[in-house]
């Protein structure tokens, strides 16, 4: 495998309704930074990938648009996938594994204030036996989280997982949710959907992330640490939710496995839990101790701009790595409902 | 995919023009022939599910085996009562949910099935729903081959 | 709702009716919002790139070129030139517009990209690449936040721009 490192993280504010700015408006100032801060000049990225999903705002080939942000004139060697920028980068580190490249910058952006997103987000389920139900997101995800704690767990692990979220969250000046909220406090909020609290739900976000990858030698030339991509790999449930147990995930442990990232010490990793109930099932799939510190940021239950929000954990979690926070870190990436397809990104310091 | 597009100012005071934007989908889909085998039955009232060469029952029914990606051997039926594996309590139903009132989503293992279904259940309380709790298909009355020919799911024995 | 196609009601299901209805809000964005707004008082105004200079109508707050933010705005004239055309001469449902008609490419002076509007006062036979045109606005009652605020656009008689000096944007 040909050595890849992130070389530079930038992210936009997450912000409940973004009006202000357009998409492109939105994610520019963000792109522009990740490709300052790489140290890579803009001409001389040598392939560009977006994650976006249509759907979100409801505007047709908004990712085609998303490219203005970019400056794709004279064309660029460019791609895009419908899921959250996580997986861009994946296809990113893969492309960069040809070898006759050396550069690639990811970006992926959502607007969930648009629509109705619990709606608009049902309308991904199965087209035959789950989407004409409209079952929306927060109540697949409060089925998941019945078979956990029906699993022998309590809500008390959920409230601490939430108060250290949001105690995170209020130190992170990108995150949405600011404010704190104890153990004891989340225990006496009422249900939203019955077992998921308000609490255990993300906010509508709308948000930006990018990252610039370097490899090889190109990348040792760079002054700024790096955070190196030791291992990436992601795996998906099967289709029907009824046809898997939802109280683990199989497929991020097995990701886990081939991306290295069982059994070493981590420092630091950043999950993408939406809702903090898959935190729990996260951690366990990971097999994590105590040793590691789980979402520095505050994650998605505090900010969660949908297909920025995965690659945002890739990003933090390489941020702690290039700021000297932790030696070795994963960042964790989901797709698809009740943790259906997770990446996991193994990323250490060092040359 | 239709666009109604009128552009509105956003309010007074604002600066950033917004217009409702509604996208409809009006589509129809092919079955194929085991969802289409499964869509008939429920249209007379049957549920079936998909066999696996190991011999494990899907319902609904995929064309494959879930874990192995074989084909299956064929349609069986199964029954339609059956036990909730985890469920939620909505209180508040949206203009698209299929129930009206407070209602519970709910995984069913159904009486000869070895994978759960999605369905809403009717229940006057989240109090009344419980893992492992038996419940029975409530039929709709004029049925066409379609998901929602079952109405809902209650709680075995009434509510 | 939940309609199969099938017209015997015994046969075999093979179509499902799956219908999908989704609300959303389209924003405009700070650019596209002071361009709209901009036409309300009969004002075309665009926006310059500060890299390439090149001037965008309408606006979207970036040069797709140089992916840079674009700022500073620009009035540009209600008069151009057509870049090309086509003359629509089939019928659609929603018509409101009597056949043959044309469509062009507006390239207004100043502009550096073109936008699409109708050409009227005009024989279809008579649109011409190169072509001088100005914009005919809307009555006061009917003037709607959008681009429909420009009623047509007719030629004004002027000779015609050498192809020279539109190539680039053709």
């Amino acid at each position: 495998m040909r050595d890849v490192a992130v070389a530079s993280f930038a992210q936009s504010q997450s912000v409940r309704r973004a009006d202000e700015t357009n998409e492109v408006e939105m994610l520019m100032p963000v792109v522009a930074e990740a490709v300052a801060e790489s140290g890579i000049p803009k001409k001389e990225i040598e392939f560009t990938i977006s994650g976006s999903c249509d759907y979100l705002g409801g505007v047709p080939f908004a990712f085609v648009s998303g490219l203005d942000a970019v400056g794709a004139w004279p064309p660029i060697s460019e791609s895009h996938v419908e899921m959250d920028g996580a997986w861009a980068l994946y296809e990113a580190w893969v492309r960069l594994q040809h070898g006759d490249i050396d550069t690639a910058l990811v970006y992926s952006f959502g607007k969930s204030s648009l629509g109705n997103v619990t709606e608009v987000l049902s309308q991904q389920l199965d087209p035959y036996y789950l989407a004409p139900l409209w079952p929306d997101t927060v109540s697949l995800a409060a089925l998941q989280a019945r078979a956990w704690l029906e699993d022998g767990h309590s809500d008390k692990e959920i409230a601490e997982i939430v108060s250290k979220n949001r105690l995170n969250a209020s130190k992170n000046q990108y995150s949405q949710i600011r404010s704190q909220i104890s153990p004891q406090e989340y225990l006496e909020r009422p249900y939203r959907v019955d077992p998921l609290r308000i609490d255990d739900c993300p906010p509508i976000s709308d948000g930006a992330s990018a990252i610039v990858l370097v490899a090889g030698d190109r990348a040792r030339s760079l002054p700024q640490k790096l955070a190196w991509i030791k291992g990436i790999d992601h795996r998906i449930e099967p289709h029907s939710i009824g046809a898997r147990d939802l109280s683990v995930s199989v497929s991020t442990r097995l990701a886990a496995q081939k991306a290295g990232a069982i059994g070493v010490e981590v420092d630091v990793c950043e999950i993408h839990a939406p809702f903090s109930y898959q935190q729990a099932i996260i951690s366990e799939a990971l097999g994590l101790g105590a040793s590691t510190d789980i979402n520095p940021s505050g994650g998605a239950l505090c900010a969660n701009p949908i297909m920025a929000a995965g690659l945002i954990r890739i990003g933090e979690a390489a941020q702690a790595v290039m700021d000297g926070r932790a030696k070795t870190a994963i960042g964790h990436a989901t797709a698809g409902p009740c943790l259906q397809q997770n990446l996991v990104c193994l990323l250490k310091g060092g040359n | 995919m239709s666009n109604q597009d009128n552009k509105s100012p956003a309010g007074s005071g604002s600066s950033i023009l917004e217009a409702p934007n509604i996208l409809e989908f009006p589509f129809s889909r092919s079955t194929g022939p085991v969802i289409g085998e499964f869509m008939t039955r429920l249209r007379a009232g049957e549920i079936v599910g998909a066999k696996t060469k190991s011999g494990k029952v899907i319902v609904p029914p995929t064309e494959y085996d879930p874990e192995t990606g074989e084909d299956i051997e064929g349609l069986v039926p199964v029954a339609s009562t059956g036990v909730i594996t985890t469920w939620c309590w909505v209180a508040s139903p949206t203009s698209k949910h299929p129930m009206d009132s407070p209602f519970g989503w709910a995984l069913i293992k159904l009486d000869g099935a070895d994978t759960a279904m999605l369905h809403c259940v009717k229940a006057n309380s989240a109090s009344e729903l419980s893992v492992g709790k038996k419940v029975v298909a409530r039929f709709a009355e004029n049925r066409v081959g379609h998901i929602k020919d079952i109405s809902y799911f209650e709680l075995q024995g009434g509510n | 709702m939940a309609e199969t196609e099938a017209v015997d009601p015994n046969a075999p299901v093979t179509k499902i009716s799956t219908p999908i209805e989704l609300t959303y809000r389209f924003t405009a964005g700070r650019a596209a919002s002071r361009f709209i707004k901009g036409l309300l008082d009969k004002k075309i105004l665009g926006q310059r790139c500060p890299e390439c200079l090149k001037v965008y109508v309408p606006p979207r707050g970036s040069c797709a070129a140089c992916g840079v933010p674009t700022q500073e705005e620009v009035e540009l004239p209600p008069s151009g030139i057509v870049t090309t055309f086509c003359v629509v001469n089939v019928p659609f449902y929603g018509q409101k517009i009597k056949i043959p008609y044309v469509t062009g490419t507006i390239l207004l002076d100043g502009a550096d990209i073109g936008f699409m509007h109708l050409l009227q006062e005009v024989e279809a036979d008579e649109v011409r690449m190169g072509m001088r045109v100005e914009a005919i606005w809307q009555d006061e009652a009917d003037m709607v936040p959008g681009l429909e605020s420009i009623k047509y656009f007719r030629p004004t008689g002027e000779p015609d721009a050498p192809y020279d000096d539109y190539k680039e944007y053709v």
